[in-house]
């Protein structure tokens, strides 16, 4: 009974901390976009003449705008999967937060809890299946439209997914020959390991070539821009979601950027040690030249959060920027990256992995 | 308690016969085929169920094989209906019977 | 898996399997495939078998299907008029099935398969990996031989005639 409690708490967690962080990406999208620009961005709405920089405008006027607008389910679609459409793309991806660790462990009175909320011991193919379902949303968005274009950009928007899956996977099979466990917070511990006795052993050290891949496999699978093709808001006007409106446009609009924070949030596990600050083991502070600093466990708890949380911030506004920044890909060159740039990247990363990791084993493996 | 291996193959049994009836009923090919990946899952959950019962891992491998001669099957069968239909125009079995023009 | 968790999900896994197979509309019968395939991912886990759930998710609800959904699509399939045979075949049919899984039943009840212990990770990762690049090792390659002829003829048979 316990256990389900502490479970669920630790489920509440994560979902609201993906949120919050959702939401500083979304206002960090308008403000950031409008300094690239050399604009201000939006800063009118104001509540009793406090504007607070645009984070009333953001946080405040626009979801309730979202909210109270009028559902409008264009004539001759189909209902049911008008209805179904924005939860196939919003659901996969919040539930796939659950394997992605966020810090050591908690240790209140006797119980030590891992501060996980789903300890799978095959996380990473849990992440691969979530994503895999959340293409479903984005085909039948197309298709319960009643819209060629909409269609259009759907089809487009499955095909580029599913294209960039295999990338994702073959990133992650270079990932895992590194760690040899499919288990996230198996991965974010062994991170801590110090390498010649005072560099953080993260996996950018180890995979760079993956987190390359993988980085942009998340950005073509979030299908921002460079890769946003099947929005194309100056094309498609919004592509699979056009004949979306009030709650149903928020939540498609919620799924990419909690498909943001995932991507985030995926790479510092894997890439950047997850939630691991340099030097901070279970007891205290251990810096390379002796000292040791000691903490209580609540303080250490606190601190890999903090790291955390300040990772997936770093890596969300960095996938802004790269929105902000370049342009777009047009569909088949999109294409051409995935099948012949990505996928034979990939490949060859995993054989030289294997190769580097068979040698520097020794012949005793 | 979990609940007893003839269950599982029980409901394994009753999904074949779904399968079996949506390939005999059924006009339009495509939904036969989807009649007949059931019948494929019915399998798998059956040689599932008896890897458990019997602790054998090698009814999860043949699993694994079922799935991915499945995955190949669909794609050659949808590439044939697609190049029939391009000829066709349709897609009702009664009307793809015969091979002449 | 307690009793009363198999029963409702194996209800739910009939009736949508029943919608497969009955929908008029194709769009309906491959959305419902999906929900059949991931009760069957959640049965798998119920026995053990979590390596082969996540590969039943990502393998055939998370390609397959959208590959139907693909085709169904560009073919624009609408909801069918004569989608069912003739009475007289739906009666048989349905008689057949009930027959066989009647037959099946009677076997399952002169079954009686040893409940073995199941050794320790049993169904993870590491125990599928050694059966299938050792025992199985054949059969995995000829495997890969078969993917790679599926699409070679898959492109071959798809491509408009030029």
């Amino acid at each position: 009974m316990a256990d389900a409690a502490i479970t669920a708490a630790k489920a509440l967690f994560i979902m609201l901390l993906v949120v919050q962080v959702m939401g500083l990406g979304v206002f960090f999208e308008r403000k950031v976009s409008a300094l690239i620009q050399d604009r201000i961005g939006a800063n009118r709405a104001a509540i009793l003449g406090f504007a607070g920089l645009g984070l009333v405008n953001t946080l405040v006027a626009d979801p309730v705008k979202f909210l109270l607008k009028e559902d409008i389910v264009p004539a001759g679609t189909d209902r049911v999967l008008h209805f179904l459409a924005p939860v196939l793309s919003l659901v996969p991806v919040l539930v796939t937060f659950a394997v992605v660790p966020f810090g050591d462990v908690l240790e209140v009175g006797s119980r030590t809890i891992n501060l996980q909320a789903a300890d799978l011991n095959v996380g990473i193919l849990y992440i691969l299946a979530m994503v895999s379902l959340a293409v479903y949303g984005v085909v039948l968005g197309g298709w319960a439209s009643n819209n060629r274009w909409s269609l259009l950009g759907g089809i487009r928007g499955s095909a580029q997914m599913i294209s960039y899956e295999i990338a994702m996977g073959l990133a992650l099979v270079g990932v895992v020959l590194t760690y040899g466990t499919l288990d996230l917070q198996a991965m974010a511990r062994a991170q801590g390991h110090l390498l010649w006795g005072w560099l953080p052993a993260w996996g950018i050290l180890y995979q760079p070539v993956a987190f390359l891949i993988f980085m942009t496999a998340g950005v073509a699978e979030s299908k921002r821009i460079p890769f946003d093709l099947p929005e194309s808001e100056s094309e498609l006007v919004s592509g699979y979601f056009t004949e979306y409106s009030g709650s149903k446009h928020l939540m498609f609009m919620m799924s990419d950027f909690v498909e943001v924070v995932l991507v985030a949030g995926l790479v510092t596990t894997l890439f950047f040690g997850g939630w691991q600050v340099p030097y901070l083991v279970r007891d205290g502070f251990h810096l390379p030249w002796g000292l040791a600093l000691a903490l209580p466990s609540w303080a250490v708890a606190l601190l890999q959060v903090t790291s955390f949380a300040l990772k997936l911030v770093f890596f969300t506004w960095l996938q802004i920027v790269i929105r902000w920044t370049l342009p777009r890909f047009r569909y088949d060159q999109l294409m051409r990256l995935g099948w012949q740039g990505l996928l034979p990247l990939g490949l060859a990363n995993v054989v030289v992995s294997a190769l580097v990791i068979v040698l520097a084993a020794g012949p005793a493996a | 308690m979990t609940p007893p291996l003839a269950w599982y193959l029980g409901l394994s049994a009753v999904l074949f016969a779904i399968g079996v009836l949506g390939v005999v009923v059924r006009r339009n090919v495509i939904v036969i085929f989807m009649a007949i990946e059931l019948m494929l899952n019915a399998v798998n959950l059956t040689f599932v169920a008896l890897a458990r019962s019997l602790g054998s891992i090698d009814g999860q491998v043949i699993v694994f094989f079922v799935t991915t001669v499945a995955a190949a099957e669909a794609a050659v069968g949808l590439a044939i209906i697609l190049s029939m239909f391009r000829n066709r125009e349709t897609t009702n079995a009664d009307e793809l019977a015969t091979l002449k023009w | 898996m307690s009793p009363l968790i198999f029963l409702l999900l194996a209800a739910l896994t009939v009736v949508s399997a029943l919608t497969v197979v009955v929908h008029k509309n194709p769009v309906h019968s491959a959305c419902a495939l999906v929900l059949t395939l991931c009760l069957l991912a959640v049965f798998f886990v119920g026995l053990d078998a979590q390596l082969v759930a996540l590969l039943q998710v990502i393998v055939y609800a998370g390609a397959i299907v959208v590959l139907f959904l693909f085709v169904i699509m560009l073919l624009n399939l609408q909801v069918e008029t004569r989608a069912m045979a003739g009475a007289l075949l739906v009666g048989s049919a349905a008689a057949g099935g009930v027959a066989l899984a009647a037959l099946i039943f009677a076997a399952l009840g002169r079954t009686v398969a040893p409940a073995a212990a199941v050794p320790a990770g049993f169904g993870e990762t590491a125990a599928l990996a050694r059966q299938l690049f050792t025992a199985y090792l054949l059969p995995f390659e000829l495997t890969s031989v078969l993917l790679l002829v599926a699409i070679v003829g898959a492109v071959a048979l798809a491509r408009k005639p030029t």
